[in-house]
């Protein structure tokens, strides 16, 4: 059987090194399952998160050869394997050790968004009535299973790390869901633009591009939201109504 | 004198997916102040694996259904040896559980006028499951997740617990340690919850992450707590069986609920050769009728692939050994062929299905809307787990509580599918509701710095050791033994063996050495988990070795019928004072003259 070799950073906070490691390739492989196997053979110290090992979850986030993917949903045979394979962790996010990262800053930026807040039931029954069209959109953004590639790749976060004033896609796309769920009656479009950093995005649609559940981040979620921040903040009708109704 | 810190908690619930989150969200609501302990980060368990939906009798699609219906179903898919009284209040009180979950924000499917859609699972007689395309843990475990952060919960990711802490019978805490640095932390709570899902890694091939080591089991049985039907392991019967990378990840019920069909290697549909006797007027007559009830045909009954778990995955067992298996090991399923009945079968399947699609297109380089998938069995839940009180699930240690698959009773000898979401959120909400009680009712007890000092030197020990044994070849060999001798097909000589084979895997496990240092080091915490995956194995095995019956998941070559003496208790395991797993019978209370009355009346 052919041998490969990966390059995996290790080391912890402080700062890390790239250090080969030679594993056998059999067919099927993921990238995780070389990390395992590596793991077990050579270095069981070796730091990696990961869960389902079926793209469900979004714990084995990694930037593989630079690109920032799930190590269970990378499959060998679609990398060069004649060259050593670099693994290295999230650059957006502090390291803690080898491939993880710590991602706590997510964590806490959710909370900062208002919550689910329905409307009245429609029914004596307590229950609502929505069609299946008018959810698919939601549905869509709540397929991200927070792996968090796309906030790595954002170069509002990554280069700029301006993670004190930008939410980063991940939460814009929460942020959608909630604001274009059919019963939810909560307004976020002022934080949207004076907390969460809305305006820094500038559509490279990178985030799209990563993302493993292939939502369509910046053309469905981003851009809709950034409109509805224009309809309120900037529309010159919109103003006068709004003097008006204070008056 | 070991390092730790100390924090402090009404109510302390280990672990977070469905059923924890739901037992913190319940307990925080009641006014207690809750700590949630998880292993991974939050949002990241094992629920967010779970496909195909969440069963409860809403009667949306077919309103024939009602609680009688689904609590009759249970019931029957469990063989009859289920705790009768979760099994009714689960029945009926899913449907506010789930109703609940809108009203979080949860968007299931609709039907066309407007109300959550159903879907048909195996053993249900009605269409009954609530979901979100092939993704419905996610859509649980999220809502939940993002509910629970506005409730005041504090968070405690990435920590492992390794022992209960006991004052007197009482639990009064646990003992833990923080993946990051390897640090210990001491949790005093006045209630503990257990949540800590299955034992799935205690198997080669298995649909369950790395989190599934049987943690709240051992942690419930080293506490004093009883254990029952560990016997009943749920072998799904659709993993994944090619490349051998994804070998075991699972491939939902809900690929045969919309229509899929199984077939093996000379194209035969094996599953109409072989339906049980109690539910012959329950199934399908020929492949037409079974499509049409796929289709929603309200007088059309269920294709024999829509059978319990167990039964279907018996008899891809013995069509792979008797040589009728697909190329791999496995038999095919076939959502492709639906392309003769709909005229956008493609795009159908994509939509039904679209996390099995792109699974199979990412990991197999397969195309299911085009070509049959290769399926076989895999570990996938345990029925068996602490034994806990129906009502308010407290085992019966004080103050310990349990909910979801480390708990035990409802599911008796086999579960239905899409009865496990639902039973999260009702026994979720019930211990959460109890414990929270329980807390109010109590004071925190002392903890034992002597029980902390002995826990923190075995955690400890594998550093100072210097031999050749390594947690991860150890676990291998664990997973090796117990697929080989207490798998799908049992019989006496093989479990002997795997007692014999456990006893001297413990004696390894305590040879067991870790390098590198303590800073999240996977080689020392997969180290740590064996301990809990032994003792489950052991439970496993023995409650196995003493069932001389075949019934639900536990089926045994040498004794291959049901016998009625085996359907009126429990097997239940204890440690005894000298430290070993005793076993004993625990007779099933008579069901009332009512639930009775149902279950004749459902047929």
């Amino acid at each position: 059987m052919a041998k490969a070799t990966f390059k995996i950073r290790r080391g912890g906070s402080e700062g890390g090194e790239m250090v080969d490691y030679s594993t056998e390739v059999t067919e099927g492989m993921v990238v995780l399952d070389a990390v395992h196997q590596i793991q077990a053979e050579s270095a069981p110290d070796l730091a990696c998160r990961w869960n389902c090992k079926a793209g469900k979850c979004g714990s084995c986030s990694a930037e593989i050869n630079g690109k920032p993917k799930l190590m269970c949903m990378t499959r060998l045979d679609t990398i060069d394997l004649t060259e050593a394979v670099t693994i290295e962790p999230m650059r957006a996010f502090p390291p803690i050790k080898d491939l993880i990262t710590d991602v706590s800053w997510n964590f806490e930026v959710k909370k900062r968004i208002k919550k689910f807040k329905p409307r009245k039931p429609d029914a004596p029954d307590g229950t609502w009535r929505m069609q299946q069209s008018d959810i698919d959109r939601v549905q869509e953004f709540r397929k991200c299973i927070e792996c968090f590639l796309c906030q790595d790749v954002c170069h509002v976060l990554r280069d700029h790390e301006m993670h004190d004033q930008f939410i980063g896609p991940r939460f814009l796309v929460y942020a959608a869901a909630l604001e274009m769920h059919p019963l939810d009656t909560e307004d976020r479009v002022d934080e949207l633009k004076n907390e969460f950093g809305i305006g820094y995005c500038n559509i490279t649609k990178c985030c799209t591009k990563v993302c493993p559940e292939h939502i369509t981040i910046t053309d469905n979620a981003i851009i809709p939201l950034k409109e509805r921040v224009v309809d309120e903040f900037y529309d010159p009708l919109a103003k006068l109504v709004k003097i008006f109704r204070r008056k | 004198m070991t390092e730790y810190q100390t924090y402090e908690h009404d109510v302390i619930v280990i672990g977070a997916g469905g059923a924890g989150l739901r037992a913190a969200i319940e307990a925080s609501a009641a006014g207690v102040s809750v700590g949630l302990i998880c292993k991974s980060l939050l949002g990241k368990a094992h629920t967010v694996m779970a496909e195909g939906g969440m069963a409860a009798a809403m009667g949306n699609v077919d309103d024939r259904d009602n609680w009688k219906v689904h609590f009759s179903d249970t019931m029957r898919g469990g063989q009859y040896i289920n705790n009768w009284r979760m099994a009714e209040l689960h029945a009926k009180e899913a449907p506010d559980r789930v109703r609940e979950l809108e009203a979080w924000g949860a968007v299931f499917d609709r039907t066309k006028d407007g109300k959550i859609l159903q879907r048909n699972f195996g053993g249900h007689r009605y269409p009954r499951l609530a979901h979100v395309g092939d993704r419905t843990g996610l859509e649980l475990i999220r809502t939940l997740q993002d509910h629970g952060i506005h409730q005041g919960i504090q968070v405690y990711m990435e920590v492992t617990v390794i022992s209960l802490l006991k004052d007197g019978d009482r639990v009064v805490g646990c003992f833990a340690y923080e993946r990051e640095h390897g640090r210990f932390r001491v949790f005093k709570a006045k209630a503990v919850v257990l949540a800590t899902g299955g034992v799935g890694r205690a198997y080669k091939i298995t649909s369950n992450s790395w989190e599934g080591t049987g943690d709240g089991h051992a942690l419930a049985y080293h506490a004093g707590a009883e254990l029952i039907d560990m016997e009943f392991i749920q072998f799904h019967p659709t993993g994944m069986v090619w490349p051998p990378s994804v070998r075991g990840i699972l491939v939902t019920e809900g690929v045969r609920g919309e229509g899929g069909i199984l077939k093996n290697s000379e194209g035969k549909r094996f599953m109409f050769d072989d339906i049980p006797d109690n539910y012959k007027d329950q199934t399908a007559k020929d492949p037409e009728e079974g499509w049409r009830y796929t289709q929603g045909d309200k007088s059309a009954n269920r294709p024999p692939e829509l059978l319990t778990r167990d039964h279907v995955a018996r008899c891809i067992n013995r069509e792979v050994k008797a040589g009728r298996g697909s190329p791999h090991g496995g038999v095919y399923l076939d959502i492709a062929w639906i392309k003769e009945k709909l005229p956008n079968a493609a795009e159908h399947i994509k939509k039904k299905l679209p996390s099995m699609y792109h699974q199979f297109m990412q990991l197999a380089n397969l195309d299911i809307t085009t070509t049959p998938m290769e399926v076989g069995p895999t570990t996938h839940y345990i029925m068996g787990g602490i034994r806990v009180d129906s009502d308010t699930q407290a085992s019966t240690v004080p103050g310990l509580f349990a909910a979801g698959e480390c708990a035990a009773g409802i599911n008796g000898a086999n579960r239905l599918g899409g009865n496990s979401l639902s039973d999260l959120i009702v026994f979720g909400k019930r211990a959460g509701e109890y414990a929270a009680q329980f807390a109010k009712e109590n004071s925190h007890g002392s903890v034992s710095s002597e029980q902390i000092e002995t826990e923190a030197r075995m955690a400890l020990a594998p550093f100072d050791r210097d031999s050749s044994e390594n947690a991860f070849i150890i676990q291998n060999d664990l997973q090796d033994m117990m697929q080989k001798n207490v798998g799908i097909v049992r019989n006496e000589g093989e479990m002997q063996v795997a007692v014999a084979e456990l006893q001297k895997l413990k004696t390894r496990a305590a040879k067991c050495a870790v390098t590198g240092n303590i800073d999240f080091n996977p080689g020392w915490h997969t180290a740590l988990d064996l301990k809990n995956l032994l003792t489950v194995s052991e439970a496993i095995a023995l409650a196995a070795l003493e069932r001389k019956e075949s019934r639900g998941g536990h089926f045994r070559e040498d004794f291959p019928n049901k016998e009625k003496e085996f359907g009126s208790f429990n097997f239940s395991l204890k440690q005894d004072e000298d430290g070993r797993m005793q076993i004993s019978r625990v007779p099933i209370p008579e069901m009332p003259a009512e639930l009775k009355q149902v279950i004749e009346e459902m047929g």
